[in-house]
């Protein structure tokens, strides 16, 4: 993990089956100052309210909220998309919401968050997909690439569901293939630069 | 979705002045991605193109505002507003002789036969009139046959029932092949009209009004301006009906309506 020197400004990170184990593997130990700004997709029921928010919650320093629309992105959280809602990024680093068709079956859906991201953050957006059993991410971590960002996937062998990882990879636009603790050692290092 | 910012602002603009739908206040990312999906499946490479395409073909402009205005909707969506609304706003308007309702951006209507429904069961359908509005005229026409996928029912029917319905869903709608036609009892008192928020007036004035997963998709100007839109066509002690993430936070009117259910976005007229 030697020789990262770019500077990121977001942090843009999709999973679905497994995720919750996986998300606070990464995060619970991010301090409550963390100057990047987080922003999940986590495929979730949409009769599921803010479960999510609150479990996670419970094992992070940082704050966990869900997104609203026209809220401006800010470090110091975790923002994680509604059920039921897709969640964008606008130039103006701001979040809207669209209850457009799923994507690949899902609402919300990574790939919608990781392409309107990629565009606004370019190369200063890491994108970092996880555990689950769907292919979405998959087109969104190709853009993110195509923007001059940094793309990760979690390692399948560890991944309690390895093909949304898997699917990532076989696009060939994932740069690093990292496990939960090589993953949380970045999120570290990045937020010193 | 690479699109340069000028010629995207130039397309709307001139969208804007040849057929007179304003999308120039809507949210980008949103208005871009569909815009995007709408020239790759057409193989259109550059927005040039598009739109020199579009404001000569008014086929393809049809085509264009069928993609752009978004259409995705389903009955009893979030049943706890419907329960919400029976309980708390219908209870109100029943000491009215006379209920208006409008329906803003109803889209293919699933919302308008859910009113209906809770209407009919609380007896107020006979002396109400729903004014139901879109932008989109295709899928107005499809509000206006009630006619949808008989593989949605079940979903529906769970939504209803979670809404507190008091009868079995399929009372309301006879299925036919694949399809199921709501009950003409329903559409009896609906009146189905284009109404562009971005740009129409007021046109009569209600006692509730119900506009849910549209504001998202506009920016702060446009959500602020079709606010007042609905505070002057409310009557007083009026009620609205937002989506479940949408809120009055932004708009200049916000001290003018009072929580009704903070939760399911439900506001009445002060």
């Amino acid at each position: 993990m030697q020789g990262i020197t770019q500077k990121y400004n977001a942090i843009a990170i999709g999973t679905s089956a497994g995720g919750l184990f996986a998300l606070s593997g990464i995060l619970d130990e991010l301090p409550a100052g963390y100057p990047i700004p987080i922003m999940v997709v986590q495929h979730r029921s949409k009769d599921q309210k803010d479960l999510l928010e609150e479990v996670l919650q419970n094992k992070c320093k940082i704050r966990i909220k869900q997104a609203d629309e026209k809220e401006t992105i800010k470090g110091g959280f975790v923002y994680v998309a509604p059920p039921d809602y897709h969640l964008l990024v606008e130039a103006d680093k701001t979040f809207s919401l669209s209850s457009d068709e799923a994507v690949r079956f899902s609402r919300p859906s990574i790939d919608v968050l990781f392409e309107t991201a990629a565009i606004v953050y370019k190369d200063t957006l890491a994108g970092i997909i996880l555990t689950g059993a769907s292919s979405d991410g998959a087109a969104g971590i190709t853009v993110i690439k195509e923007y001059g960002g940094l793309t990760i996937a979690q390692d399948p062998a560890e991944a309690q569901f390895p093909f949304m990882p898997e699917s990532s990879i076989q696009t060939k636009a994932v740069q690093h293939i990292w496990t939960l603790s090589e993953i949380k050692k970045f999120l570290s290092e990045i937020s010193n630069i | 979705m690479n699109f340069d910012n000028k010629e995207l602002k130039d397309l709307l603009e001139s969208v804007r002045f040849v057929y007179g739908y304003d999308f120039t206040d809507y949210a980008e990312a949103s208005v871009k991605r569909r815009i995007d999906h709408f020239m790759n499946t057409r193989k259109i490479t550059a927005l040039e193109k598009l739109g020199k395409m579009i404001l000569h073909d008014e086929k393809l402009f049809e085509e264009f505002i069928q993609e752009v205005s978004v259409t995705v909707t389903e009955m009893f969506r979030d049943p706890v507003f419907y329960k919400s609304i029976r309980e708390n706003v219908l209870k109100r308007l029943a000491t009215y002789p006379f209920i208006k309702i409008w329906i803003a951006g109803c889209a293919t209507g699933e919302e308008i036969y859910s009113i209906a429904i809770l209407l009919q069961e609380e007896g107020l359908l006979n002396r109400s009139v729903i004014y139901a509005t879109d932008i989109n005229q295709k899928s107005l026409q499809i509000a206006k046959d009630g006619v949808y996928p008989v593989e949605n029912m079940k979903a529906y029917t769970a939504n209803y029932q979670k809404a507190h319905g008091k009868k079995s869903f399929s009372e309301y709608y006879k299925a036919k092949y694949n399809s199921v036609m709501f009950d003409k009892s329903l559409k009896q008192n609906i009146v189905f009209a284009a109404h562009n928020l971005a740009v129409d007036k007021s046109f009569n004035e209600f006692q509730l009004i119900i506009c849910r997963n549209v504001l998202i998709y506009f920016n702060q100007k446009l959500q602020n301006k079709v606010i007042n839109l609905f505070y002057e066509s409310l009557c007083p002690f009026g009620f609205l009906g937002l989506g479940n993430k949408e809120s009055l936070l932004f708009t200049d009117r916000k001290k003018y309506f009072e929580e009704i259910d903070r939760k399911e976005k439900i506001f009445m007229k002060k």
